[in-house]
This record gives C-alpha cells, structure tokens and sequence, in this order.
C-alpha cells in the first residue's frame, strides 16, 4: 500500500432513534481502487455513502478524505474537494434536459455567476460556457447518450436516466465517485455496459470507485477490495475472493454455507 | 423540437437563445413592428402594451422565483412598489437623472428583496407562503408611515423620464423606454438561464438533495431568487412611477400580488417568455370583458343583470375564474400551448 487512502472512515456509528444504522465502521480505500460495499438489505451501505456525501452527519466517528477531515463538512463544499456521486434511487433534475443535467455537475468548475451570466457576450460567460460543453461532450460520448443529450431528463427510460446520473456525476471531475447501486434493475446487457464504463473510469479517466452493489458476480469482476456490511457492522473486508470465503460472510449475509455461494448471492439479490 | 434537416454544427449555434432561422426572423420582425407601433396606434392601445411591458417584467421576476426556483412569494406587489418609490426617492433627494434612478431603484430592491428573502434559506411551501405575506404587510406599513419617502397618504409626484434632452413623457415616447427594458430583461432571464447560476435555480427547484451534492449552496441560491426577484420588481415599479407620473401607497396591495402569480401561472411556470404573454393576457383580459359588457349594455340582458353596476366585480370573477380554468386545463400555461401551436405549423400538413 503505497500513497495515504484518499478516504477513510474511522469508528463512524450513526444512529435515527433507536435504529442503529452504522455501528463503529472503520475502513478506508486507496487511491485508484475500485471499492464495494456490499451487505444485505438495510445492512447501512447507502448510509455509508450518505455519510461521506454529507448527507448525514455521522452521530460519532470521523469521515476524512485526501488527510482532511469532512465530518462536519457542508455537503455542497465535497463537491469542491472532489466528491461526486449517483443515488440508489433515481435523483436527476427530471425538468432539465440530459445536457443541462451534467451541466449541473460542472457548477463548482464555472466561474460566472449571475450577473456576467445575464450579460452573456459581454464579459466571458459565453466562453466558459462552450468550453465546458466541449468537456461535457467528451463525457456523453463516452457514456453514448449523444441521442438522448436535448431530451428532458424525467422523460428517459430507468437505464439511460441511470447513466445520465453517472455522465453528471463525472461531469464534476471528481477524484472519488461513490455510486449507490448503480446496476440496480437493469438488464444483463445493460449491466455489461454500466461495468465497462465503471472499469473505463477507473483505468482510463483515474477515478477511485465506491461502489454499493447486489450483484456479486460484477462485484467480484471489478472490485479490488470488497468491505461486507450486516446490521451496520462490518463483518469482512478484504480481496473479494478472500472475503466470499469468509465464514461469517457465508453465514450472515448469504443465509448459507454452500459451495456455489456466488451464484447463489447473485440470484437471491437480483431484484 | 426542432424540424429535421436543422443540424447545429457548432455548439454556439446549439445554444442560441432563439433556436432556428424562422425564430430569429420573427424576432426581428417582431421587434421592427414594435417600434413602428407609435406611429400607427393610438394613445389608449401604446398605454396598454406599457403596461404590459412592465407587468411583463415583474411577472418575469417573479416567474424566476417561483418557475424557475420552486419557491413561493405572496408579497411580489410591495416589492414592485418599493421600487416604484425608491426611484422617485432617489430622483428627489439625490438629484440623480431618472435614466440612472430606474435601475439603481431595480438594486435598491433587491437589497430589501435579500433581507425579506433570507427566510427563504430555511422556510418552505406554506411557512414560505407566509413568510412573503409578512413582507408584503410589513412594507405596506412602511409606506403609509415613511412619509419622506412614500408622500404618505397624499402619495408622490415623480418626475418623467428624460435622455440628453429626450423627454419621455407621453405614451408614444414611454413606449421605447419600456420596450428597451423589456429586452433588456428578458434577454438578461434568458442569458441567466442558459449559465451556471439559472441551472443552479432550476436544479434546486427540481431536487435539492442532488443540487447540493453537485456543490450548490442551497441557502445562498434561495435567497438569491429573491434578490433577482425582487430587482425585476424594482426596476417594474420604477417604469410604472415615471410612466403614471404619481404614486401612491393603495396600487401596491395584496391583490396585486395575486394578479402577479394569476400572470405567471397563466403565462406558464418556468417560461420566460411565457411571463410576457401572461402579462398581456391579465391587461388584457379586463379590456375583453368592459368589451363585452359594452356590447351587452341597454340589451335585455343588462337590464336583467344589471352589469353596469357590477362589472368591476365581474372583472374579478373572469381573472378568478381563468386562473382556475387555467390551473385545470393548461396548468403548463400559455407558453407550452404556443410551443405544440408553432410544432403544428412546423409539420404542416403532415401533423398527426
Ligand atoms: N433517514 C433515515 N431515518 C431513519 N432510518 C433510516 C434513515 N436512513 C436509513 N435508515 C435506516 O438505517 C438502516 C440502514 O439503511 P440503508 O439505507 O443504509 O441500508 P442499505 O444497506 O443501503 O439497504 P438497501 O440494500 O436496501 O439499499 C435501515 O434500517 C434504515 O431503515
Ligand atoms: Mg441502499
């Protein structure tokens, strides 16, 4: 393990009431890995992610990234740092179109506010305008959503809104994108497609990967460490073949101790 | 939607403000019509197109509250009335020409607008509702007792508009200074809407938990609307004080407001042309009626009804009740049908 992890979480425990959500995780994820948490339903992935997003703040224990510590961090200032993120169910700007949507995701990139904005030639919002529509191209391109890119986003069906969701969130140029179940409800083939842009980010455009996924087959193609939640604990960590070998693994999160454990595990989790 | 065989080659031309060729021609057209309207149209018809050229602007202000943002304002009215005695203020007492006064009356607003607007942050839906109803009574009560700046009850003489030498005094010479504003204001809606601060109003509107974790600061982008808001209102009610050339405190209440919300709601949600066309249609819809009661008097009907008597009131019941229609039958408002009216032409004869 060469470089310093780019995030960490140290003894988080969240609580709503009496529901225990997390419960003293601790791990941490290096830079340029692809990460997945996975674990059973209400298991705390998402509350994982909604902690290191911001959306919750964690009732104990320390979330840090890139060394600093975000705990307490304003969710609109991640962005800044290079935080970006996909929802487990569908958060798009449903009223915009496909290109406004990633649009959106530059916001901490542009410069212009709303008074250069309203004067549009005069004084360069138009220029910084169309430069980063030539990024965001390159990111549709790579996502092949070109035909969808004037639609309005709300009218899409669920696997392009999808990637959209991920064409908006790598629109922010993040240095970790944390993505929230993002094969979820979709179709072998669509699923193939979704794994290869996920590795394609990973290997080409240099992003570390926190994934929350069901599917263990595409967990254990892609993942280089897998972290195992249960009850808002973690029970396992480690390579994914080493943690579908885990004991409490087997028992707790898969409900069996059987040869064929990964098949198993894909088929009791697809929805 | 865009006729086939119209491809953008560059992204600038994919990000005009009028997409095709036969829009800009019209615009042009349009506006060329507009500016020859002094020389064909009589006092009466250029009084109501000013009249909706500056309703148009305040509507748009608070179309970029409410359609653009999501959130809601009951007190748009003293906003606009703010403005309209800050602009005869500021000519009064600091001698500044009425040509500056319009838009710095426009900031002063905004200033008002942000302080009334910073609930805003925290506040929603009805809490929010209620919170602008606050504002519209509490300034309200500031221009009945600020007497040095209001008139008081007496109300306040203002000065008309004038450009090295150029008196704006009349209906034909006021019109172009509203025409210029009205450009002026709605290109600024549509430029602000096509760049990072609009998307960011929109993107709070549509689901602020993913706005802020695409880095938008929700607080500073809500009370941001009402800073906007509030200078459309501003720089509205300036046009409005030099045009009628005296203010008073009573034009500003509530149901002005309302009327505000009637126009972006008939005009449509979200639309910034939508707010001009709901803006003529609410100064225009009171013509349409006192026309009908017109021809309707000394007939039977009147006789029966006695509408001489009652037509203000009937005036109020057809606003109402086209709100209602409106809200049922085409709550996208007037511009979504002018968008499927010009996408039937597009395809003419062939639309089915
Ligand atoms: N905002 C909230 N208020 C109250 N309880 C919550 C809240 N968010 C999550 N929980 C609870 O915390 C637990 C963990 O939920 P979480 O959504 O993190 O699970 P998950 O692992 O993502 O599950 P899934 O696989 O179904 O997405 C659940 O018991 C859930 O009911
Ligand atoms: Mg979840």
């Amino acid at each position: 393990m060469a470089a310093e992890p780019i995030l960490a979480a140290a003894h988080v425990s969240l609580r709503f009431g009496g529901v225990r959500a997390l419960t003293d995780v601790s791990f941490h994820v290096n830079p340029g890995e692809v990460f997945s948490i996975i674990g059973p339903n209400g298991a705390g992935k998402t509350s994982m992610v909604n902690c290191i997003s911001g959306r919750y703040r964690p009732t104990e224990g320390r979330v840090l990234f890139d060394g600093r510590d975000i705990t307490h961090l304003r969710p609109s200032r991640r962005a800044g740092l290079g935080i970006g993120r996909t929802f487990q169910n569908l958060a798009l700007f449903g009223h915009m179109t496909v290109l406004d949507n990633i649009m959106v995701g530059r916001h901490h990139l542009l410069r212009h506010g709303f008074a250069t904005g309203m004067l549009y030639w005069l004084g360069g919002a138009q220029r910084e305008e169309l430069a980063h529509r030539r990024e965001v191209e390159e990111i549709i391109d790579f996502l092949e959503i070109q035909h969808v890119r004037k639609a309005v986003a709300g009218t899409l069906p669920y696997g392009l809104r999808k990637r959209v969701e991920l064409a908006r969130a790598i629109a922010l140029k993040p240095k970790l994108i944390l993505l929230d179940e993002p094969m979820a409800g979709m179709n072998l083939e669509e699923k193939e497609d979704m794994a290869r842009y996920i590795l394609d980010l990973n290997e080409e455009w240099g992003m570390t990967v926190l994934m929350i996924e069901h599917d263990m087959g595409v967990v254990m193609d892609i993942s280089h460490r897998v972290m195992v939640l249960d009850f808002g604990r973690k029970i396992a960590e480690g390579t994914p073949e080493h943690v579908m070998a885990d004991e409490h693994v087997r028992r707790a999160y898969l409900g069996q101790a059987d040869e064929a454990v990964a098949e198993d595990a894909a088929e009791a989790a697809a929805p | 939607m865009t006729p086939a065989g119209d491809f953008r080659t560059s992204y600038r031309a994919d990000t005009t403000i009028f997409p095709t060729r036969n829009s800009r021609i019209a615009l042009w057209l349009g506006l060329a019509l507009l500016c020859a309207a002094p020389l064909a149209l009589g006092r009466y018809e250029l009084g109501l197109l000013v009249n909706i050229g500056i309703m148009g602007i305040a509507a748009l202000g608070l179309n970029i509250l409410v359609g653009f943002t999501g959130q809601i304002s009951i007190g748009h009215a003293a906003f606009f009335g703010f403005g309209a005695f800050a602009s005869a203020w500021l000519h009064d007492a600091a001698h500044i020409p009425v040509a500056l006064c319009i838009p710095l009356a426009g900031v002063m607003t905004a200033a008002v607008g942000l302080v009334f607007g910073a609930p805003a942050a925290r506040l929603k839906g009805l809490y929010l509702a209620i919170a602008t109803l606050a504002a519209q009574f509490i300034l309200e009560d500031f221009f009945a007792r600020a007497q040095w700046f209001t008139g008081g009850v007496a109300g306040r003489i203002t000065e008309p508009f004038e450009i090295l030498g150029w008196r704006a005094d009349r209906e034909e010479s006021f019109f172009y200074v509203v025409l210029a504003w009205v450009v002026i204001m709605f290109v600024g809606a549509a430029n602000l809407m096509r760049t990072r601060d609009g998307r960011a109003l929109v993107a709070v509107r549509d689901h602020y938990l993913s706005a802020e974790i695409m880095g938008i600061n929700l607080a500073y982008y809500r009370t941001l609307s009402f800073g906007i808001a509030s200078f459309y209102a501003g720089v509205a009610g300036a046009l409005y004080a030099h045009y009628l050339l005296f203010v008073s405190v009573e034009a500003f209440n509530i149901l002005l407001s309302i009327q505000f919300l009637g126009m972006v709601i008939i005009g449509g949600l979200g639309s910034v042309s939508g707010s001009l066309m709901g803006a003529a249609f609410m100064v225009l819809l009171p013509e349409v009626v006192q026309a009908g009661a017109d021809a309707l008097a000394g007939g039977a009907i009147d006789r029966a009804l006695r509408l001489g008597a009652s037509i203000s009131f009937l005036r109020e019941m057809a606003i109402g009740a086209v709100i209602i229609l409106f809200l049922i039958f085409e709550p996208d408002g007037l511009a979504r049908r002018w968008r499927l009216i010009k996408a039937y032409w597009k395809l003419y004869p062939y639309s089915h």
